[in-house]
């Protein structure tokens, strides 16, 4: 006997995400959740935008990592609330990992979250946790032949930041080409190209993050 | 290795939709799987049946479909296979563009007994 299912697989998660993103969107928050591959600068730019903004915008930040605190560390020493979720060797965060460390938050006070990925162009592409945008960093030293090797994860990214800019003179990255690219696949993407080390760029991408809290927050009232 | 996660997935529907037709046995699961899905369907195959061990659904055969990209443009309602993941409407240039398909992950039906 044949049964009819036509039920998507990740019919749990996606249940469990929408009901973190009524949460959060109900609180006025506005929630990224970043992406990229191990090293390309997610918590360089953590850094960066916390410094920046933590003046005029209240936020957190959720830490993925395998097994570490590392970075949960570094984003302390900028005094804002951090939470650290350890996949314990899993490749990607889930909804239900987000969901569950909500409760070490205090909502009321907060605008924005920025959810930190577990190193991965892969996995986490393919499992919602809540967010309102996705935000993928590539980085000059990974190659530009990056965004077309690992297509989900550009092609859902609201905005692209192109990390590491500082180290076009030292490579043979082809920056034109990675911008094509990343525009034939996601044309709605907003591109930001920067570097966490010099500083450059990163204003637009604070603008552009800034914009979409203020948006949230007008949405909610 | 996100493909354990979706093997869960899959076990957990097939468990709940064979249980609701009181069948005693899967004998195969058809999948929908779209072609910008990331997913290793070998260790996908694989992950599922160490799961399904000592189920229902132990030693179900798994056929997977994998479903091409297509967009539709909203400027220009032009209906058209994405080649190369070029998003962009190749009538009108319109980045305007809907994914139609390519996106799935889905169990189809169940084969049972």
């Amino acid at each position: 006997m044949q049964i009819k299912v036509m039920t998507n697989i990740l019919d749990k998660n996606d249940q469990i995400a929408a009901e973190v993103h009524e949460r959060l969107s109900t609180a006025g928050i506005f929630v990224v959740n970043l992406l990229g591959s191990p090293g390309c600068g997610k918590t360089s730019l953590l850094e960066r935008t916390i410094a920046s903004l933590k003046e005029e915008v209240s936020m957190a930040v959720i830490e993925g990592d395998l097994f570490t605190a590392k970075d949960a560390e570094r984003i302390e020493q900028h005094g804002i609330p951090v939470v650290q979720i350890n996949t314990g060797g899993g490749c990607h965060l889930d909804a239900n990992m987000v969901n569950s460390v909500l409760e070490c938050l205090d909502l009321e006070k907060l605008d924005l979250i920025i959810i930190e990925n577990v190193g991965n162009l892969v996995c986490p592409g393919e499992f919602k946790i809540g967010e309102d945008v996705k935000v993928t960093i590539l980085s000059i030293t990974e190659g530009e032949d990056k965004p077309l090797k690992y297509p989900t994860i550009f092609k859902q990214a609201s905005a692209v930041i192109v990390n590491k800019v500082d180290l076009l003179p030292y490579t043979n990255f082809n920056l034109p080409l990675a911008i094509k690219d990343i525009t034939s696949l996601n044309p709605e993407a907003v591109i930001v190209e920067c570097s966490c080390q010099t500083g450059a760029g990163l204003e637009r991408w604070c603008d552009w993050l800034k914009e979409q809290v203020r948006m949230k927050r007008t949405r909610s009232i | 290795m996100h493909e354990m996660a979706l093997a869960q997935g899959i076990l957990d529907i097939v468990i709940t939709t064979a249980a609701e037709h009181r069948a005693t046995k899967v004998t195969s699961i058809k999948l929908l799987i779209g072609q910008m899905i990331q997913v290793e369907t070998e260790s996908l195959t694989f992950g599922f049946s160490a799961l399904s061990m000592g189920t229902i659904a132990e030693g179900a055969q798994i056929a997977i479909e994998i479903i091409p990209i297509s967009g539709k443009c909203n400027s220009c309602g032009q209906q058209f296979s994405v080649e190369k993941y070029c998003f962009i409407c190749s009538d009108c240039d319109s980045t305007d563009v809907l994914v139609v398909s390519g996106r799935e992950l889905a169990v189809d039906y169940l084969e049972v007994e």
